[in-house]
């Protein structure tokens, strides 16, 4: 499954509609579905925000589905992350004046079982979302 | 009931808006959400309380969750500046009626080291403004 959609935040609701509809095929749970939701919301956002910084662009979402395994890649063609590993800490963001709370990377990561970022800067940004379903492997908290 | 003091109720103001509703009981000002929260709906709800708060005689906040059933790192930054905000003038914030969901967002985030929880908003505003709102 293949989406192109502008990059404007009334799309963040949907694009994590569509890839929970998409993944009902695999019985998550409640807990599996929030998950992912939260990863896919987070994601969005950061193209929006951080990749076109609110200009018009396309944002790119791919899902693949391999045995019990979601495979999601979200692609932006923004302005790119400088430096990966900061934006990864927690807490740290770019936009405190918008009040990002610096936490996105994290949910994604502790969400999903698997998070892989590759960026360019003046090119864009691709993220690539794991997550095998049904392993009741839900973080607990 | 605490409602019985409820001084004001704000009114929707256009399309958007139709996602909160807000109340006033002496300085609370109570947030009710009713629409899942993410980085879009953030956008308009917190120009909005900010409004609300600076207008009025707003010194504690509370966020009613009963209608979310879903929330991203997006509404963690709502909550945290709004708690600066109250904090500022000496005010506290909280949240209530938390479902499943929102309430593994808010423990992961480390939330609750700063903001409390409450079963529902009438309990909140209870502790919040002490004996002046019974």
């Amino acid at each position: 499954m293949k989406i192109i959609f502008e990059s404007c935040s009334e799309n963040e609701a949907f694009a994590r509609t569509v890839v929970a509809s998409y993944m009902m095929r695999l019985n998550p749970t409640m807990e599996e579905i929030a998950d992912v939701k939260t990863a896919v919301s987070e994601a969005v956002t950061n193209c929006i925000i951080h990749g076109y910084d609110g200009r018009d662009g396309d944002i790119e979402m791919e899902c693949i589905i391999h045995n019990k395994e979601i495979e999601i890649t979200i692609i932006d063609y923004g302005v790119g992350i400088p430096d990966i590993e900061k934006a990864m800490e927690p807490l740290y963001t770019t936009k405190p004046e918008w009040e990002r709370s610096g936490m996105g990377f994290a949910f994604m990561e502790a969400f999903m079982d698997g998070l892989s970022v590759k960026s360019e800067a003046g090119k864009g940004t691709k993220v690539v979302l794991k997550k095998v379903i049904g392993q009741n492997n839900s973080i607990a908290c | 009931m605490v409602f019985s003091t409820v001084t004001k109720i704000m009114k929707k103001e256009g399309d958007i808006m139709e996602n909160f509703h807000y109340e006033i009981c002496n300085r609370c000002l109570i947030v009710y959400i009713l629409k899942d929260l993410d980085h879009h709906e953030v956008t308009y709800l917190r120009e909005k309380s900010d409004r609300l708060i600076d207008a009025g005689d707003v010194k504690n906040i509370v966020f009613d969750f009963e209608n979310v059933d879903f929330m991203d790192s997006s509404g963690i930054g709502l909550i945290m500046g709004r708690y600066k905000k109250v904090l500022f003038i000496g005010g506290r914030a909280a949240v209530t009626n938390v479902g499943k969901s929102v309430d593994r967002i808010f423990k992961m985030s480390g939330l609750y080291k700063i903001i409390e929880k409450y079963d529902t908003p009438a309990c909140a505003v209870e502790v919040l403004e002490g004996r002046r709102a019974l």
